[in-house]
């Protein structure tokens, strides 16, 4: 268990260093947020009936998905693990007296885990000073932000158990791009990070409650501005932890099947 | 009972093969020819503790799959291999954690914080108790000349320094067997003497096994005493490096630097058997050798009657060149 705490540390750490990164993503997430926000507004002015979700509640989800981008977008790939995997220097990870799949879960974690540190902050504490309508609100209630803070790093780890599927399938590809391009459309899709899936037609919506990706974004984000109730927040975090024993009960399975056909090649 | 054991390894990849152009390309889309490559027929050999063994052959001869093989990266198609009682790539964790690898073309250490970072990474990974760390740490410290380079981070060092980190990075846990693939390539000449040094070291004092891999020959000739030859996925020659050199050659090379008197010198040492002049001057004479040394001390005899001897060097036969040899009898 130290190994891997140890891994995520320097990997934390490691993270860190990369300000600039973090400074030019900032700058993106608020251009981002605030045209969001623009096409929404004019949205809300223009619709006739009701809608699923009121206007303040699309702008606070708004705000959390840019402040936490780093933790639940699936495109963001860690380029470590897959230069281990193309240039062969897998073949250390190999050698060490540890599960690898725990190795690189640790990895990824801290990747996603410092990358979000750096930029949530700056951006929560900004779009908290915005003027109305751009102005994020406060959570629901206490209990919501509760239970939005453990759905969210359910969440991330749920987000890292299905990442890692698609880095397990780089082992027989050897291609970054092609298993990580599927998973991310269809990923980015359902996890409500193109439209919030209340906006979804019915037959869509049954869909994405069905698949693990919404449980990432979409699942915290309700909750902490109230739209998902605490009852259903309960509900939600025990599905969280159902679909993260089979993702990683899954993964260990695949790994260790890919393991025995690795091949480091040359050299 | 040996400390390694390894009895008809068999390994075979398959490699996708096409021809040059466009057409050919697009027909491998549906149709892909495999080839199959033996990377490893019938290896066998075993290795006692304390040794150090050097593990040669041309480039594609097998050598880093032997050695991925024995540290538990690769599953053989067929054969035996024990290494000390284990079968690495069944009890992977375990096996791992008694030895030690280094790939001199690959890096285990993080490319962006300094070395301790990445040491003490391994410490936690591998659990090393910190009073160990701690003693291990200063003894490679002070072998290996680290103390400059240690905070630094890994993307500023030069390769040698890299080496030289590599190869305390992989000995932190004290290690039975190491491991080394290539440790010298591409280093310069003191790089690469403060590493065999180093590893005679380690091997003195820690009775660590040492099975190297490369293809710098004098490498071999300061460390190894036992060498194994493979080529083409086959063990060809398992013996001592004497041994190989009787075996192949006695020639020697001697240079001889002399104050002539005009006199024609060539006469007097022609036709004394295995000797050949391979030049001739006022001044200097080289001559190829061959047998034992009685042939030599006549050459030297009879000069020494006709003209003053200033200087005489003798040379062996260069090891590249006896492997060469090897490589073409064996026809690899």
């Amino acid at each position: 268990m130290k190994a891997y705490l140890s891994v995520f540390r320097l990997r934390f750490i490691n993270g860190l260093q990369y300000r600039a990164a973090a400074f030019a993503g900032i700058a993106t997430q608020f251009f981002w947020g605030i045209m969001h926000i623009m096409i929404y507004e004019a949205f809300y002015e223009n619709a006739t009936g009701t809608l699923p979700i009121s206007l303040k509640q699309v702008i606070a989800y708004i705000w959390l998905q840019q402040a936490f981008l780093v933790f639940i977008a699936l495109w963001i790939r860690d380029n470590e693990i897959i230069n281990l995997i193309t240039s062969g220097n897998i073949a250390y990870e190999f050698c060490r007296p540890c599960s690898i799949y725990g190795f690189w879960f640790a990895k990824l974690t801290a990747q996603r885990l410092s990358g979000a540190m750096l930029r949530c902050f700056p951006i929560l504490v900004v779009a908290f000073l915005f003027p109305e309508p751009y102005k994020m609100t406060l959570p629901d209630s206490a209990t919501a932000f509760l239970l939005f803070i453990v759905s969210l790093f359910l969440g991330l780890m749920v987000l890292v158990s299905i990442s890692m599927l698609v880095y397990i399938s780089m082992f027989i590809t050897m291609l970054p791009t092609g298993s990580m391009v599927i998973a991310t459309t269809i990923g980015d899709f359902f996890s409500g990070m193109i439209i919030p899936i209340p906006f979804m037609p019915q037959w869509l919506q049954k869909i994405a409650y069905f698949l693990p990706f919404r449980l990432a974004a979409d699942m915290p984000f309700r909750v902490y501005t109230g739209h998902i109730p605490p009852n259903q927040a309960l509900e939600g975090i025990f599905t969280q932890l159902i679909w993260l024993g089979v993702l990683v009960l899954s993964g260990r399975i695949a790994m260790k099947k890919v393991q025995k056909r690795v091949v480091v090649q040359g050299g | 009972m040996p400390q390694i054991e390894i009895s008809g390894l068999y390994k075979t990849f398959k490699v996708a093969r096409r021809s040059a152009g466009l057409k050919q390309a697009a027909k491998s889309l549906f149709c892909r020819k495999y080839d199959k490559v033996e990377a490893l027929k019938d290896v066998s050999f075993t290795v006692d503790t304390g040794e150090i063994v050097g593990y040669i052959g041309p480039n594609g001869a097998g050598k880093s799959t032997t050695i991925k093989t024995m540290s538990g990266i690769l599953v053989p198609d067929r054969g035996q291999c024990v290494i000390m009682g284990r079968i690495p790539w069944k009890e992977r964790i375990d096996h791992v954690r008694s030895i030690g690898v280094v790939f001199g073309q690959r890096t285990q250490l993080w490319w962006d914080v300094p070395v301790i970072d990445s040491y003490e990474l391994l410490r936690d990974i591998y659990r090393i108790p910190n009073r160990d760390y701690s003693n291990n740490l200063d003894l490679l410290i002070s072998t290996l000349e680290l103390q400059n380079i240690i905070n630094t981070p890994v993307r500023q060092l030069s390769l040698g320094q890299r080496m030289r980190c590599e190869l305390a990075a992989s000995l932190l846990h004290n290690p039975k067997i190491l491991f080394l693939d290539e440790p010298t390539i591409g280093l310069d000449a003191e790089s690469k003497i403060a590493i065999r040094q180093f590893i005679k070291t380690i091997n003195r004092e820690k009775n660590v096994t040492v099975i190297l891999t490369t293809h710098d020959m004098s490498d071999i000739e300061a460390l190894a005493n036992r060498i194994l030859l493979i080529g083409r996925g086959r063990i060809l020659y398992d013996g001592n490096l004497d041994d190989l050199r009787s075996r192949f050659s006695n020639q020697k090379t001697i240079n001889i630097n002399f104050r002539g008197n005009g006199f024609p010198i060539d006469n007097t040492i022609v036709g004394i058997p295995g000797v050949n002049i391979v030049s001739c001057s006022q001044e200097k004479l080289i001559l190829r050798v061959d047998g034992n040394g009685s042939a030599l001390a006549d050459v030297i005899s009879r000069l020494s009657n006709i003209v003053d001897i200033v200087d005489v060097s003798i040379e062996s036969q260069p090891i590249d060149e006896l492997i060469l040899k090897l490589y073409r009898e064996y026809a690899v």
